[in-house]
């Protein structure tokens, strides 16, 4: 039994022994001082950050709705929340290319959003953001709603019976609970934007200085035969990856279990 | 006063059916029954935070029946107290005083007395982590008054005390009850609490049809 468990513990240590034995670090300085590489990594930083700042805001009402409301049709937006975590990436990427170019008219939401208000969605930077949005929300959702589930809705009643309305109740005693659980979701929507690649593949391209975030850097690398510089982006990735579970570590409970047995492998 | 006139509510599998009391102004009820039968949902209920089937409830001489809570102006203390966990006990009493836009003067006022009486002036600034039981309560019960309503609901509010705290607590009760003439409607298993505090007294009991009745004595 613990020889089977130990295996998988190896086999995650293996892999991440292989990728620092494979590069040297003047391989790895080459890399990330490569211009193409920083660009990828400060964007990977900024859409992101986006992403994860969209997931939750939009995630926090719609879990906080699930968690507390019974109303017709609840479990058809409690299935359609987990459709992108089940979705292949290349599907959703798919997905979302045909509907912002699906015909409306003598339009399309594409063209429409350039003309109206001068934004650019379809392979340029805002794809990539709404690419892992489409997916770092639905883990944000299910992280929020367990926060919720995990706060006494006794409170908001009595908040109620002394001049709160519903959304104050939930603005100034469930949100300020909350806190803990945002913070996880947040971090959980930023390490899940981090490690999408299909649907931004599909839906952004890979355009250097473009729509390159740091997984496409490691497609484009390894494509024209650059495996060194692939593994040092990989290893970049690893880190920011740890960096992500130390700050779930450090504010632990909420979400995390729920995260971990939802996150199946995307990419 | 708080009056209903034949209210039935549903609440999950069982039904309160007819329920109808009045209880005038200023004076302190205790609600008495057995458990299950359903006295915490008639305390929701009068609050708001239940709906009812028919019937009218009446609080001050007006009909608050399909009112919100926020509208209903009624001080409620459950069983778990539900302490709001990120607020300071100052917080708490100030909560419902922000809310109506009290002003600052007149909260700190309030504040200041409600803190006297109820003896929690040291813990102002203090979280409710750490609080006893005890002072847990208090709060609970400051949070509840703060805003003045003229009625006061208590679902079982002495019942995580030990007996000396809990003497103190009736007689704590028994000031707010007469010192701001707050109309109060208490639900207590405990005899020893019903004789210490009750001018009227409501017994819930099942007919013989098994639905719940509700018979006022006074004391």
């Amino acid at each position: 039994m613990g020889g089977i468990s130990a295996s998988f513990i190896l086999l995650i240590v293996l892999l991440l022994i292989a990728d620092l034995l494979y590069t040297s670090v003047d391989d790895f300085w080459t890399a990330v001082k490569k211009p193409e590489v920083q660009a990828a990594f400060r964007l990977t930083l900024i859409t992101c950050t986006l992403a994860a700042i969209l997931s939750v805001v939009v995630a926090t009402p719609l879990a906080y709705l699930l968690a507390r409301f019974k109303f017709p049709g609840r479990w058809i937006v409690d299935t359609i929340v987990d459709i992108p975590i089940v979705l292949p990436p290349l599907v959703l990427g798919l997905s979302l290319l045909i509907l912002f170019h699906l015909p409306i008219g003598d339009t399309n939401l594409d063209q429409w959003l350039r003309d109206t208000l001068r934004l650019e969605i379809t392979f340029n930077w805002p794809a990539v953001v709404l690419a892992q949005f489409a997916v770092s929300c639905a883990f944000a959702v299910r992280t929020m709603r367990v926060t919720f589930e995990q706060i006494n809705p006794r409170a908001e009643d009595v908040a109620r019976t002394l001049g709160c309305s519903r959304s104050q109740a939930f603005l100034k005693v469930a949100l300020p609970q909350a806190r803990k659980g945002i913070i996880t979701a947040a971090t959980i929507s930023w390490a899940r934007a981090l490690g999408e690649f299909g649907p931004i593949m599909v839906f952004a391209g890979s355009t250097r200085f473009r729509t390159e975030v740091l997984s496409v850097t490691v497609f484009l690398e390894l494509s024209i035969g650059q495996l060194d510089a692939a593994v040092a982006v990989s290893l970049i990735m690893v880190a920011m990856a740890i960096v992500v579970l130390l700050v779930l570590r450090y504010f632990g409970g909420a979400g995390l279990a729920e995260w971990t047995s939802n996150n199946k492998q995307h990419d | 006063m708080i009056e209903l006139e034949n209210v039935t509510i549903q609440a999950g599998g069982y039904r309160l059916e007819n329920i109808s009391f009045q209880v005038a102004s200023g004076q302190y009820a205790i609600v008495m029954g057995p458990t299950g039968i359903g006295k915490t949902t008639i305390l929701e209920a009068i609050c708001g935070l239940r709906s009812i089937v028919c019937g009218s409830i009446r609080i001050a001489e007006r009909d608050v029946t399909s009112w919100k809570p926020a509208d209903r102006n009624v001080g409620y203390v459950p069983q778990d107290l539900a302490l709001f966990p990120t607020l300071t006990v100052q917080q708490h009493l100030e909560f419902a005083m922000r809310l109506r836009d009290e002003p600052e003067t007149v909260r700190r006022e309030r504040v200041s007395e409600l803190s006297q009486v109820l003896g929690i002036a040291d813990l102002l600034p203090r979280g409710i982590k750490g609080l006893s039981g005890g002072e847990k309560q208090r709060v609970a019960l400051g949070r509840a008054i703060s805003f003045q309503p003229p009625l006061l609901l208590l679902d079982e509010p002495l019942s995580a005390l030990d007996a000396e705290t809990r003497k103190t607590a009736q007689q704590l009760l028994k000031d707010i009850n007469s010192r701001w003439g707050i109309t109060v409607l208490h639900v207590t298993h405990h005899e020893y609490e019903a004789d210490a505090l009750a001018q009227v007294r409501l017994m819930m009991n099942r007919d013989d049809s098994g639905a719940a009745t509700i018979i006022s004595s006074d004391n």
